[in-house]
């Protein structure tokens, strides 16, 4: 079957180049001899994509969008396709005369001069360089026919006519780039039995066609011009293009088809065209893959390409769902086939990648998740206690390190494209005069702001990237406390900090919620908590299978509780601060947003701009939560639209020291405690949901209780709401309950601090003793009394409650 | 965290003047504040009197450091001195070396100073006497002991050895588990 009859432009085109290719062939000969098959290492250079990109199919349907359908416009075809019937008409009429005609216009070796002439006037009339080679195709066509009747010769004798007839064009025809010129010539300057092989090899690719050789060398020269991907995009078009012209021109091709074209080639043809042919389907509208397709693929797992493309599509459809959807089908399915595939193509677990959909819009999702792939480059901070930028620059530059000046929001940031040197061993680097950091470990101390002579603590500080960018904006004036959870990780911080000339700091080990015990008053907190690294799949890729729900939960209820404990530690009354930063490496709403809304409920503080001007604002709603307005004054920083880690940074100021009592905090605490171990079972719970009648708070405490509990807090927590769920009586006038509350809400965090405390010592008591002493004087000593009468008291509730809940559930 | 006994502080200021002399003083005291010098787990910590008091906050196996550390007795109870003291040993130095180029990268992996990576030398330069390691930029990279006087260095062969090694920067590196 010939198809190849119906796209005469293209290989038109490719003629034409052809005859370059051949031109070059005849006139540098000693190029020849000398170069070869192999290509000048320099010269191939300049080629492109190359074999990586021939292999990928997924491009070449990509591409053969963009391609112009100049060349294959269906109006000039149709004019070409008149031509050629006019033309046949008159082969049919009279085939001998044809013939005769032929040897008179001398088609042959010897009268291939004759084309040219003719050729170039056409030229000049259309300016269209398709038309006359199409022309020339034409002419061919018949030349083959004639040969095919008188010398049944093989391909090679075609070539030779054609690289004659390109000889003679030398002179006239316009030269492509020099370059690639001389591309050509390594590739063509074989002898015919080379340009066998390769008609072979195109030929299986072909489609089947009368003038197989032919063609075959025109797309051989074909290829010296046009990259891989893109010769293989034009063929598609082309074979899309012979398809709807099909019928209009079966019996034409009936007739010029009997060629002497190798049975086994057309077979493959066939098959070629099939693959193509679906290619083709998939790309103009996209379809869900059925029941029986998706069985498939569980049994033969799709090639990556497919589903990369798939994604594509997929994507294209949901953000026009209206007009690209398929009827009948629900956007439901779309999204699980688009889950299913990212999880694939990514290889990330079902649970992170619906919660990426949640964050992220479907444009961006897919940039979001390439963005993870590559890692972020490599940037430093100078210390500017020991050294300037433009001077650190300079002796980089002068180890052989290519870099430059981070942005305009930083004054101490350098990018590093390449290096000579390690980055973290010149001898620069352990002088202290820079750290290695990554870009979006700056935001939160930016957003801080230091004073100098402040009394700082940095809650989670290893390995000391932001403690001594805090030190250096304070000028090592002050004191900084850098704590961390983790020994180990502390020895890095003592390193950096000495390092980098860093005097003001005092490094400890506690655990970050101990602190406002262990010591308070801080002019500033900087809170980078602890969190799930969804931000920086790109450093760490584990992320992308390990986590699950119940590690983001954890995570946010360990940021909540640090968040709590680090507002407990700001002093509001500060001349200067009163300031908490909060910032984690996860772009998880769950610790973020919602941690900071939880803060902002439960302390006195508020959110205030972050002083960085650049970022996406923080959600204020998300699925089924609502937020509180102001946490769009947070930042959320991604690695596709910033080029950072994916970063989340809140600024808080505190504007009371006063724990928060009042009755509907109260009730909230309540929910939110209740909540807190709840989420996983009911995420539907909104957590901004204020007013609750103590009727309720006890119900949900004694629902929630049968249900599997992480730690011994949570059980605490719901004793705790249990406890005053009875003592509130639903009936109980308001004014009343407030007495009582006030004592119960500090009790709360009081009562569970001891259990949260991984190793309570007696040092801890004795300060905890001092942290009482620090806290309000009003309501200490009720808050005492009803803490020890509390213990007691509990236990007993909790046996009355659960016989309770028992009934309530 | 305790502060120096006697016998302790004299220790250590011996060594400390090795590489500062009568610079010492400038260390204690200063204009900014009074600075002082704490035990904390065998080590010697330099802080001001600011510092000083928040760090009674913290408990002892909790405290992990405070200021800059200079160095740690031995069990021996000889002191001996950390990298982490070259900021405050660079400035107030007596006695310098400036290595070359090529011979940084070489000291920073905890080798000698040869004569032939020799840059500069202090005049006057006492065999043994401590002496501050800084590259032909004037970036301080350790510290150490020079192994021959300013004359007879002009005089060695090239191979041999003009500063012994006791500290440099690249042990933030290499040992940073022992630091503090």
């Amino acid at each position: 079957m010939c198809l190849c009859r119906h796209r005469p432009s293209v290989i038109g085109a490719r003629r034409m180049s052809f005859h370059n290719v051949l031109k070059k062939k005849f006139t540098a000969p000693v190029q020849l001899g000398v170069m070869g098959r192999k290509l000048d290492p320099t010269n191939q250079v300049k080629r492109g994509p190359g074999k990586k990109a021939r292999k990928q199919k997924g491009a070449e349907t990509e591409l053969a969008k963009f391609i112009t359908d100049e060349e294959t416009g269906p109006k000039r075809l149709s004019s070409r396709a008149r031509k050629r019937a006019v033309k046949r008409v008159h082969n049919l009429k009279k085939p001998k005369e044809v013939a005769a005609e032929k040897a008179k216009k001398g088609f042959t070796d010897e009268n291939s001069k004759w084309l040219t002439p003719a050729k170039r006037k056409r030229k000049a009339d259309e300016a269209e360089s398709e038309d006359d080679s199409d022309d020339l195709w034409e002419k061919e066509e018949e030349e083959v026919e004639e040969e095919q009747q008188q010398l049944k010769k093989g391909g090679k004798e075609q070539v030779k006519k054609a690289a004659k007839s390109g000889v003679k064009q030398v002179e006239e025809e316009d030269d492509d780039d020099d370059e690639e010129e001389e591309e050509e010539d390594g590739d063509n300057d074989e002898d015919d039995d080379d340009d066998e092989e390769m008609v072979d090899d195109y030929g299986t690719l072909e489609d089947g066609s009368g003038n197989e050789a032919a063609a075959a060398e025109e797309d051989d020269s074909d290829a010296e011009e046009l990259l891989p991907i893109e010769r293989a995009a034009k063929k598609e078009k082309k074979l899309k293009e012979t398809m709807g012209l099909e019928s209009d021109e079966d019996d034409e091709e009936d007739d010029d088809d009997d060629d002497d074209d190798d049975v086994e080639k057309s077979d493959d043809d066939i098959e070629e065209e099939d693959t193509v042919q679906t290619n083709i389907d998939e790309m103009d509208a996209f379809r869900l893959p059925g029941a029986e397709e998706s069985e498939k693929e569980g049994v033969l797992p799709l090639d990556l390409k497919t589903i990369h493309q798939r994604i594509k599509d997929n994507i294209e459809v949901l953000c026009n769902f209206s007009t690209k959807r398929e009827e009948g089908k629900e956007r439901a399915e779309y999204i699980s086939l688009l889950k299913k595939d990212l999880s694939t193509y990514y290889s990330y677990n079902n649970f992170l990648i619906e919660k990426l959909i949640d964050i992220f819009p479907l444009s961006e999702l897919v940039d979001f998740l390439e963005a993870n792939e590559i890692q972020r480059p490599v940037t430093i901070r100078t210390n500017t206690l020991k050294t300037r930028r433009r001077d650190l620059a300079q002796a980089l530059i002068n180890r052989g390190v290519n870099l430059d000046p981070l942005g305009k929001w930083s004054k101490v940031g350098l990018v590093i494209y390449d290096s000579s040197v390690p980055v973290g061993a010149t001898p620069e680097y352990l002088a202290g005069h820079y750290m290695l950091q990554g870009a979006s470990s700056f935001l939160p101390v930016m957003a801080l702001s230091p004073q100098e002579g402040e009394l700082l603590l940095d809650m989670s500080s290893a390995p000391g990237g932001k403690t001594t960018y805090i030190a250096q904006l304070m000028r090592n004036t002050g004191v900084i406390v850098a704590n961390d959870a983790n020994a180990d990780r502390l020895k890095s911080v003592v390193g950096n900090i000495h390092r980098l000339g860093v005097t003001n700091t005092v490094v400890c080990n506690y655990d970050g919620r101990q602190f406002p015990k262990v010591m308070g008053g801080f002019d500033r907190v900087l809170l980078d908590a602890p969190c799930s690294g969804t931000g920086v799949i790109a450093k760490d890729p584990a992320v992308k299978t390990s986590k699950d729900e119940a590690d983001i939960q954890r995570a946010a209820h360990l940021q909540k509780e640090m968040i709590l404990s680090a507002i407990d530690s700001v002093n509001a009354e500060s001349p200067s601060g009163g300031y908490l930063v909060y910032c984690t490496c996860s772009i998880m709403v769950e610790e973020n947003e919602w941690v900071v809304d939880y803060a902002l409920k439960k302390r006195n503080v508020k959110l205030v701009p972050t002083g960085l001007d650049f970022g996406k604002e923080g959600f204020t709603r998300f699925k089924e939560r609502r937020f509180h307005p102001s946490l769009r004054l947070s930042r959320r920083f991604y690695p596709h639209s910033h080029n950072m880690d994916g970063f989340f940074v809140a600024k808080l100021k505190k504007f009371s020291n006063v724990v928060p009592t009042a009755p509907a905090e109260k009730k909230e605490e309540n929910s939110e405690a209740s909540e807190m171990t709840e989420v996983t079972e009911s995420p539907q719970k909104n957590p901004s949901k204020t007013v609750k009648t103590s009727k309720t708070v006890p119900g949900k405490a004694s629902g929630s209780k049968g249900k599997a509990q992480a730690n011994g807090t949570s059980g605490k927590e719901k004793a705790n709401i249990k406890s005053k769920g009875k003592k509130d009586s639903p009936a109980g006038p308001k004014k009343a309950k407030v007495a009582k509350m006030d004592g119960e809400t500090v009790k709360g965090p009081e009562a569970k601090k001891p259990t949260v405390k991984t190793t309570p010592s007696k040092a801890d008591k004795k300060e905890g003793g001092q942290f009482e002493k620090k806290q309000n004087k009003k309501i200490k000593s009720p808050m005492k009394a009803k803490n020890r009468m509390g213990k007691n008291k509990f236990k007993k509730l909790k046996v009355i409650l659960q016989k309770e809940g028992g009934d309530i559930e | 965290m305790r502060p120096l006994t006697d016998e302790e502080t004299k220790t250590m200021f011996e060594k400390l003047s090795k590489y500062i002399g009568e610079n010492i003083k400038l260390l204690v005291d200063r204009p900014d504040g009074t600075y002082c010098f704490r035990l904390h787990n065998d080590r010697v910590y330099y802080m001001s009197e600011k510092i000083l008091k928040l760090a009674t906050n913290f408990s002892r196996d909790k405290l992990v450091s405070v200021g800059t550390c200079f160095g740690k007795f031995t069990k021996t109870t000889k002191f001996r001195m950390h990298i982490t003291a070259l900021d405050f040993l660079a400035p107030y130095a007596k006695f310098k070396v400036w290595v070359k180029p090529g011979t940084e990268q070489s000291f920073l992996y905890g080798n000698h100073v040869l004569k032939s990576g020799l840059g500069r030398i202090t005049e006057n330069t006492m065999q043994y006497q401590g002496v501050v390691v800084y590259s032909m930029a004037d970036v301080p990279l350790g510290f150490g002991v020079a192994a021959k006087t300013t004359q007879e260095c002009r005089r060695v062969d090239p191979m041999s050895i003009v500063v012994f090694h006791q500290a440099d920067v690249g042990e933030f590196i290499r040992n940073e588990d022992t630091l503090t």
